[in-house]
């Protein structure tokens, strides 16, 4: 009897390992089978891109978060659309559109025979639906809808009404002009959604996303993979090429890297700058460089002593060696930045220089100010990594050890990031790390959002606030002749530089990787784009 | 054994509602207005009188524990604030791949561990019992982050034998039924994908296992070390019982209370998700949705989540108790 149960064991473990051999086996051809897909076999059309969250909502206006908008490109349009490299406004579901010369009204001349996933017809009427919706709703709704100045009541709202003058017409009325609107129009926030889906769906509509893109939506599997398939129907022809796109969530850069290595997604965003040389010396990969739309900065809580001073601001501007920091941290992948913008950006003035490394400067600076003895202070790291910081707490220890040459003693400190966020808007920090990246290629995206005084207590951390700066600021938002605009921000950007409420750090340059065969992939400043025209060789 | 069962089902229900309560603290115990928390700075008086009334937080304390209780009889735990999905159905897919990595790495540590500590035991200061006792030492205190990056470099890279990340072939998604793979890959008669899905559970199910092993290993060794000393199975050996009968049988039956113990503590443990693991190996679990709740500060998850896995843990702490008695028939009586 026992004998026969142990025999038993035996042939069951047997028989399962048995089991376990065979099906390895089958997986193997199936997989082989694939990879030869890649050379004489039938063509890959399937992009998988490995990245490191997952999108919080699909339907793009009910979020901030850069994750959303890397798929809902692929499944949204908008009325006019970012130039594929660069931050101009192009056609997108509008063909063509007329300014009325006082700059507050614009008529878009909207595409023809273009539909929506679901088979309606995208029309006028369903530019307005999109908009009605976005104005009746509230920060806590529809986030970034406060780029046209607040919602339907709110005085700073800037769209009086939209209107379908016919089907293929769509007229909007503003209060006021607003230079950068073409601009916000493009931003991936606003991508049309069908008005049917909408209304059938609901708040539900963020998980069953319907638009005009090239790619429709399959499935999501939550912190998994969001799936998206070709749009058979789209209205340029012959596009998209790829058949599939998979998004798929491998929250760690290292394991992303060995999963694309391993043939196992096709591309993947948020390389470290130190896995580069990696990449470089394989092969079968490829390094794509996004161009840089962003800032890392150390800010200064100009309400707080010391830094209430504008001398001590200054002094800190000459102690820290950027190049130093972008050499160790960056790969050489950053530029140092100067101003608070890239200069990408319109607007950008090039005469202004940087304050140079300095140490003696530095010290002079603080003895000028009264702190010859030194002074002591804490520095705020970042706890999570960033495109424009990607290893916050090494480069605290920098700082750290440039500020100490002059005298200041620098505690780093560091909490988890809702927090930290939270702490810098309500001004708590002496000294900190932040950044941004642009919404959409405007000036005022970064000048007025960062550091204009109106908003102190949201992305203004470093509490600055300069009556003259928010003159120009504003005047700049309305004036709609772009090189009256630009004057205005080059001046901006003086009055910035001399008041020194930040240390501008740098202007990364993220970078993707990709397997070698993955053709046409055209990554966009603002962080997301559509794989329209992406194939495989 | 059915009184025995029912005693224990019903000394569940303090220690559930003990749970509850505290759950329910924590929304209380966040300094501040938590609508002023959840909708932040910008946030307009008429916003957050909107979501305090939508949170029920108008409402005096009790009122609110019994509305909690209430739509947790009904199986609503509440909507997410950072994807306004609804979380019971939310929860489940991310709950059943923890289960499906959990019972997977418990059947290694299990396995290997009982055995390793038994043959330990069996052949005490033997090189076997040194080398896996000194294994288990390193088991016990590797780094999850390092070893998994390695099995990754090892296993997919270098040998390419095994993929890195994910639950599945993306490019052959697996329809999920139960959202346990393996199962729904049988139901579906998909054993080309069954094999995929095992191959991704090897190496994030070893590297948890890990830790679990080596204390279970060492955890049987001390245990059996003792059980063998005892007048008992000197009998049994001097009655020319073969000594693998006596170990296997005799010992093992009673040295295996304080080991299920063991077993049971670290399946709770694990089930509570393996955040390290499922980050390093891509892995849609319930360790990683909380910790992007926490992350995002939507505290209806944190809460529903946190209840979900404490009542995971008592229930299957309950399933331990019940084992002894099957195990040990003398414990029924000692209560």
């Amino acid at each position: 009897m026992r004998k026969k149960s142990f025999k038993l064991v035996l042939f069951a473990l047997l028989a399962i390992s048995m089991l376990l051999a065979g099906c390895t086996g089958k997986t193997r051809e199936t997989s082989g089978g694939k990879e030869s897909g890649n050379g004489g076999g039938p063509k890959k059309d399937t992009l998988v891109y490995g990245r490191g969250g997952d999108s919080t909502s699909l339907d793009p206006i009910t979020t901030t978060e850069g994750e959303a908008y890397k798929v809902t490109e692929n499944i949204f349009e908008t009325l006019v659309s970012y130039g594929e490299k660069d931050v101009t406004i192009n056609p997108g579901l509008a063909e063509k559109w007329d300014v009325s010369d006082d700059g507050l009204t614009y008529t878009f001349h909207l595409r023809q025979g273009v539909k929506f996933h679901d088979g309606t017809d995208f029309n006028a009427e369903a530019v307005v639906f999109n908009f009605n919706r976005w104005m009746n709703g509230d920060e806590d709704k529809f986030p970034y809808y406060t780029m046209f100045g607040g919602y339907k009541n709110d005085e700073g709202h800037v769209i009086k009404e939209v209107k379908a003058v016919d089907e293929k017409t769509v007229q909007f009325v503003l209060k006021r002009p607003q230079a950068p609107f073409l601009k916000n129009l493009a931003m991936s926030p606003f991508g049309i959604g069908s008005p049917a889906a909408i209304e059938k769906y609901g708040d539900d509509f963020r998980s069953h996303p319907v638009g005009t893109g090239p790619f429709k939506f399959v499935e999501w599997k939550q912190n998994d993979t969001i799936t998206l398939e070709r749009n058979p129907d789209y209205w340029q022809e012959g596009l998209p090429k790829l058949n599939k796109v998979i998004f798929r969530v491998i929250p760690e850069n290292t394991a992303r890297l060995n999963a694309l290595v391993n043939g196992e997604i096709d591309i993947m965003d948020g390389l470290n700058n130190s896995d580069e040389a990696t990449v470089k010396a394989n092969d079968k990969l490829q390094i794509i460089e996004r161009p840089s739309m962003n800032v890392g900065y150390i800010g200064m809580t100009t309400t707080r002593k010391p830094f209430d001073n504008k001398l001590v601001r200054q002094a800190m501007n000459y102690a820290i060696d950027k190049k130093a920091l972008i050499n160790a941290f960056y790969g050489g992948k950053a530029e140092p930045a100067i101003n608070p913008m890239p200069p990408s950006i319109k607007g950008y003035n090039e005469s202004i220089k940087d304050y140079p490394f300095d140490l003696e400067k530095a010290k002079a600076l603080l003895k000028e100010a009264g702190y010859e003895k030194g002074l002591e202070i804490d520095l705020w790291a970042m706890p999570v990594a960033r495109p424009y910081m990607p290893e916050a707490q090494k480069v605290a220890e920098v700082i750290q050890e440039n500020l100490n040459k002059i005298g200041v003693k620098a505690n780093i400190k560091s909490v988890e990031w809702a927090t930290y966020l939270d702490k810098a808007s309500k001004g708590e920090f002496d000294m900190f790390m932040m950044g941004w990246t642009g919404d959409n290629g405007d000036a005022d995206n970064f000048l007025y959002t960062l550091l204009d005084k109106d908003s102190i207590g949201s992305n203004n951390y470093s509490y600055y606030s300069n009556d003259e700066l928010h003159d120009i600021l504003i005047q700049a938002q309305t004036e709609t002749e772009e090189a009256k605009r630009n004057e205005l921000y080059k001046k901006a950007q003086e009055i910035i530089k001399d008041d020194a409420p930040w240390v501008p750090l740098v202007h990364s340059i993220p970078l993707l990787a990709a397997s070698k065969d993955v053709v046409n992939y055209v990554p966009h400043p603002t962080g997301s784009e559509a794989v329209t025209n992406v194939e495989f060789k | 054994m059915l009184a025995y069962t029912a005693r224990r089902i019903l000394s569940l229900f303090p220690v559930l509602i003990g749970m509850t309560l505290v759950v329910f603290a924590i929304i209380h115990a966040i300094p501040g207005n938590p609508a002023q928390m959840i909708l932040g700075q910008r946030a307009t008086k008429e916003a957050i009188a909107e979501v305090t009334r939508q949170l029920g937080l108008d409402k005096p304390w009790y009122i609110q524990y019994f509305d909690y209780i209430n739509s947790l009889v009904h199986g609503d735990l509440g909507t997410s604030l950072r994807t306004r999905g609804p979380i019971n159905q939310e929860i489940w897919p991310f709950l059943s791949a923890t289960m499906e990595l959990t019972l997977a790495a418990m059947l290694i540590a299990v396995f290997i561990g009982v055995n390793a500590g038994i043959i330990s035991a069996w052949f005490s200061k033997s090189w076997f019992d040194y080398l896996a006792m000194v294994l288990a030492l390193i088991g016990v205190s590797m780094p999850i982050f390092w070893l998994g990056l390695m099995e990754q470099w090892v296993f997919s890279i270098e040998l390419g034998w095994l993929p890195t990340t994910g639950r599945e072939d993306v490019r052959d998604p697996v329809s999920a039924i139960t959202n346990l793979y393996l199962i729904d890959t049988l139901l579906q008669g998909r054993f080309d994908q069954f094999g995929t899905v095992l191959q991704h559970l090897i190496m994030p199910s070893l590297a948890l296992a890990t830790i679990p092993m080596a204390i279970i290993a060492r955890m049987t060794r001390a245990t059996m070390l003792e059980v063998m000393k005892s007048d008992y199975i000197q009998t049994a050996r001097a009655k020319g019982l073969g000594m693998f009968w006596v170990v296997y049988k005799h010992s093992l039956k009673n040295a295996v209370i304080p080991v299920l113990t063991v077993i049971g503590l670290q399946t709770g443990l694990l089930l509570g998700g393996a955040i390290l693991t499922e980050t390093i190996f891509g892995w849609p679990g319930i360790g990683r949705y909380l910790y992007d709740a926490i992350a995002y500060r939507d505290y209806p998850v944190i809460q529903s989540g946190i209840l979900v896995i404490a009542a995971i843990f008592v229930f299957i702490n309950l399933i331990v108790d019940l084992l002894y008695v099957l195990v040990d028939p003398r414990i029924k009586f000692t209560k």
